[in-house]
């Protein structure tokens, strides 16, 4: 018996219509996060869930205004904690699907420890990033993700900061799930939203976004047509990893160097046999966190789902040791225990 | 040779275990005070250790104490010096002289009391030839030996022997007090369940003090303190504030049929709400281990607008970090209980040592006008009680709720009647009846003006809150100035309006006359027994004790204006009593603060009291 079908029956159709409600968006025309948006709201339908049984969390910034744009149950947090109020939720219910909308400043700064957590203990909520490398919401000052040497309005003289790289953050604490999306790519989004909902525990999904007002073209290496096609590596679970503009170009793993190395197919006697394979489902981090460290303008960007690992989540781990305990309990109930033990009567 | 043994009757006893921190003085005080309380004495505990592990052994910094005040009648704190002290090592009986009275019985493990000891204790020559014990009943005990002779033969390796000398002391004192050893008997059993031969080794020297005290000349005379009498009839169970504020908190959870959620994390003296909870998986209670106080309590605030009753525990420090978040809870108007187990500030402070030191952080510690309800327990037991309430009122008047307790009460314990589910007050939720068709997150109570809670799952009542102020009723985001006017002065009046709640303040003592005492919180047993004293010696003294410090009580000018001074009593420098010139701003207030990291002595009350009426 299909068990997803029967669980849907009784789930009403629902369009994306549902999903978008009354009042303004209020984020400045050309922002990134609208793609995000629209793609969000076009996938809930999908996802198989009734509309009261989906919530979405944030913090603060630009794109923790996220809730108020999506008609489903919302908590517009404080700055950094979504993935603390998000915790709260699933685990009090696990019933719901619970997304997390989040910027580079908000996860990797001030909620920097929520986020390294949450990913550690594999709750069961989707966490999306809108990195536009930049505080936009207080106008303009470096964020943890801005390229080191950029000039901001706190960094007049170049930052002097290593930035984060959110993936390598989230496999170093032992994510199960990442995803690098651009916000060019509405497609992309969508069909990574849809396989991080499906994933059981916390998936990471970073789109790089860009911000119009204080850090317009940040991403335009990856993104502008000129160069897009040798920066951009569209990974697929089970193909070859091949990018250009033909897809001529591909990746090899080059033992000498133990480094990746990208290559021509048909040149110098490389074949398409030599190209690696994408596996997203490798327990082992190492080709995870070497795809991580590409980037141009030597190395194409790994974009879509670089990691998606099943490891039990810590929502239905909590439940199976609850029914574990209820069985296993001593008392009969509360009052049972209250009265059992030490007592004595006065 | 038979041993003549008086026995003498005691309406009550202080007895004192001290020794050094791996010593297991906490265990032993523990085990005197549950069999006390089992053979129906009242009994009130103080534990009092470093907040080292293991400090350095011998030395007066890794002193571990465990005072045990049992009575006859009634008693109310765990007394202030000590009719028995045990001493374990010279520094345990340094550190302790003077918290004991004149005369008292002193025991100490005469093993112990060696030159290198006394250079470790910092004591320039034996206590025995500086004339410093003169006066006292002192009962020199070779206690290690002898309970290495009790177990030789065993099999067990010196240091398990060792370790349960602390047993045969134990044994010395059921002689002394005329107690059975059964009950630790049990202890042992279920304690060592897997493991047979400690059983029998810790039964064995347990017997072995006892048998030894009994041939012991300098203990000539048996102490009988009988059960205790005049207490309402029910069961009873000893407990600690830290354990009553847990069950307290299940209780409320079972009678609002909300499942129980605790978002914390480890901060002393506050951790054994977290490890009680995190034991009650069979209940349903959910307890998350947070990797700080400020994901503690918005996972909390996350399981609150889920529609769990939820709650966050911590210190004084924690508090300080979960502030920003408290002030999330008071703007989207979501239930929570925040228990502070207050100790020694500021910062870092003295984390194993007592102090009503966050009253003005409960009440004002937030950005913004943030308005919560803040209760105090007065007593080890009464957490039960003042959690529940703390649950009871957060859930119906849609509020953060900060419940203040402290060391003293937390790591103390005294006995608890135990109440039936049926006895407690009824909670009824704001939670909106199944089949709503309309709603809106502000729309409100016109009682009380708590707002209707509707959660995720619940069909067709989907909504967003937020941090950001929201449009009256309505709940959108709103910069509009007369809005935000109105939005505070709702939450204000929403938080004022929970005094329909709040029992009147009550006196003890003298209902009017020349002195009222006030105090709140844990300060009540000292404060009460000073107070009941000087009244029965004809003084014209009452004690208003505090429960509820926001809203209060509405009869508070009414009791204040019946007394010519007015004292308040606080281990702070003054915040209730700067709360009271703020709150009833006609009465001229008297102070006494102690900051020490200890509970007020109920002698050095009566002194104050004393030196107040007659001046």
């Amino acid at each position: 018996m299909d068990m997803t079908n029967h669980n849907m029956t009784d789930i009403p159709v629902l369009t994306k219509q549902d999903f978008i409600p009354e009042g303004d968006v209020k984020w400045c025309p050309g922002c990134g996060d609208y793609v995000v948006l629209n793609a969000v709201h076009s996938i809930l339908p999908e996802i198989g869930k009734k509309v009261e049984d989906i919530v979405f969390v944030s913090g603060i910034g630009c794109s923790s205004r996220f809730p108020y744009y999506v008609n489903t149950y919302g908590f517009h947090g404080i700055h950094g904690r979504a993935p603390a109020i998000a915790s709260g939720i699933k685990i009090a219910n696990p019933n719901l699907s619970v997304w997390q909308i989040t910027g580079d400043g908000d996860s990797m700064a001030i909620g920097g420890n929520h986020f390294i957590h949450v990913i550690r203990r594999n709750i069961d909520i989707n966490i999306i990033i809108l990195n536009n490398k930049i505080y936009g919401l207080t106008k303009g000052q470096a964020s943890p993700t801005t390229p080191l040497g950029s000039e901001t309005k706190s960094s007049p003289y170049g930052t002097i900061e290593q930035p984060f790289r959110p993936g390598l953050l989230t496999i170093g604490a032992r994510g199960q799930f990442f995803a690098r999306l651009l916000d060019t790519n509405p497609k992309m989004i969508r069909d990574v939203l849809l396989a991080a909902e499906k994933h059981k525990g916390t998936s990471v999904i970073e789109v790089l976004q860009n911000c119009v007002i204080f850090n317009n073209q940040v991403h335009a290496i990856v993104t502008n047509k000129e160069t897009r096609d040798d920066h951009q590596l569209h990974l697929v679970h089970g193909e070859p990893m091949l990018f250009g503009p033909n897809k001529e170009k591909g990746i090899i793993f080059n033992p000498k160097t133990m480094k990746l190395e990208k290559v021509i197919v048909g040149e110098n006697g490389i074949t398409i046999d030599d190209i690696l394979v994408h596996n997203e489902k490798t327990q082992d981090y190492t080709m995870h966190l070497m795809l991580l460290q590409l980037h141009p303008p030597d190395m194409p960007l790994a974009l879509g789902v670089i990691r998606n690992v099943d490891k039990s989540s810590y929502d239905e781990l909590l439940e199976r040791k609850m029914k574990e305990a209820k069985e296993k309990s001593k008392y009969k109930s509360f009052e049972d225990m209250l009265f059992s033990g030490d007592v004595y009567e006065l | 040779m038979v041993k003549k043994t008086r026995v003498i009757e005691l309406a009550d006893v202080v007895i004192k275990f001290a020794g050094d921190s791996g010593d297991g003085m906490q265990l032993t005080g523990t085990q005197f005070s549950e069999t006390s309380a089992l053979l129906g004495n009242d009994v009130a505990t103080f534990p009092d250790y470093p907040s080292e592990i293991r400090a350095p052994q011998g030395t007066v910094a890794g002193v571990s104490g465990f005072t045990v005040h049992i009575g006859h009648k009634e008693i109310y704190t765990s007394g202030d010096l000590a009719d028995v002290l045990v001493a374990m090592n010279p520094a345990a009986l340094k550190v302790n002289m003077k918290w004991i009275k004149r005369g008292a019985t002193i025991i100490l493990d005469s093993d112990n009391f060696n030159e290198k000891n006394y250079e470790r204790a910092g004591y320039t020559e034996s206590p025995f030839n500086d004339n410093s014990l003169v006066g006292y009943n002192v009962v020199k005990a070779p206690i290690t030996t002898l309970t290495q002779k009790a177990l030789e033969g065993m099999g067990l390796d010196n240091k398990t022997v060792v370790r349960s000398k602390n047993m045969f002391a134990l044994g010395m004192l059921y002689w002394l007090f005329n107690k059975e050893l059964t009950p630790s008997e049990k202890y042992f059993e279920k304690k060592f369940k897997s493991k047979p031969a400690l059983i029998e080794a810790n039964k064995k020297v347990l017997r072995a003090g006892y048998n030894f005290a009994f041939t012991l000349q300098e203990m000539d005379v048996i102490y009988k303190v009988p059960p205790l009498q005049d207490a309402p009839k029910g069961k009873y169970r000893n407990i600690t504030g830290n354990v009553a504020t847990a069950w307290g908190l299940i209780a409320a959870s079972q009678k609002s049929g909300l499942p129980l959620f605790l978002g914390s994390y480890p901060i002393t003296p506050a951790s054994e709400i977290l490890h009680e909870l995190s034991n009650r998986l069979d209940f349903g209670v959910k307890a998350f281990q947070a990797e700080d106080e400020i994901a503690g309590i918005c996972s909390a605030i996350g399981a609150s607008f889920a529609g769990n009753l939820a709650v966050t525990t911590t210190s004084g420090p924690g508090l300080s970090l979960k502030s920003e978040a408290i002030g999330l809870a008071v703007m989207t108007e979501l239930p929570i209980v925040i228990v502070d187990v207050q100790r020694g500030g500021p910062s870092t402070g003295l984390p194993t040592k007592t102090e009503q030191s966050d009253l003005m952080q409960a009440l004002y510690g937030r950005n913004g006008e943030a308005p919560c309800i803040v209760i105090a327990a007065s007593s080890s037991s009464d957490c039960f009680y003042y959690a529940y309430m703390a649950a009871k009122m957060a859930l119906e008047h849609m509020t953060p709720v900060i419940l203040l307790t402290d060391g003293y009460l937390g790591n103390g314990s005294e006995p608890l009647k135990i109440p039936k589910l049926s006895e407690l007050p009824d909670i009824k939720t704001m939670l909106v009846p199944e089949g709503t068709k309309e709603y809106y997150p502000y729309k409100r109570d016109p009682e009380t003006l708590a707002r209707y809670w509707a959660v995720p799952g619940m069909p067709g009542l989907r909504h967003r809150v937020g941090g950001l102020e929201k449009l009256d009723v309505i709940g959108t985001v709103s910069h509009d100035p007369l809005n935000h006017q109105k939005m505070t002065e709702l939450r204000q009046e929403k938080v004022l309006r929970a005094v329909k709640d709040v029992p009147p303040l009550k006196v003890h003592g003298a209902q009017e006359g020349d002195l009222l005492v006030v105090g709140w919180g844990g300060t009540y047993g000292s404060l009460l027994t000073a107070v009941l004293e000087l009244h029965q010696e004809g003084k014209k003294i009452g004690l208003a004790h505090f429960n509820y410090i926001y809203p209060m009580p509405t009869n508070v000018e009414e009791i204040f204006s019946r007394f010519k001074k007015i004292i308040v009593c606080e281990l702070n420098m003054g915040q209730f009593a700067n709360f009271l010139r703020m709150q009833h701003q006609k009465f001229q207030y008297h102070q006494f603060n102690k900051v020490q990291g200890l509970p007020f002595m109920v002698f050095e009350l009566k002194e104050k009291f004393v030196k107040m009426l007659e001046s």
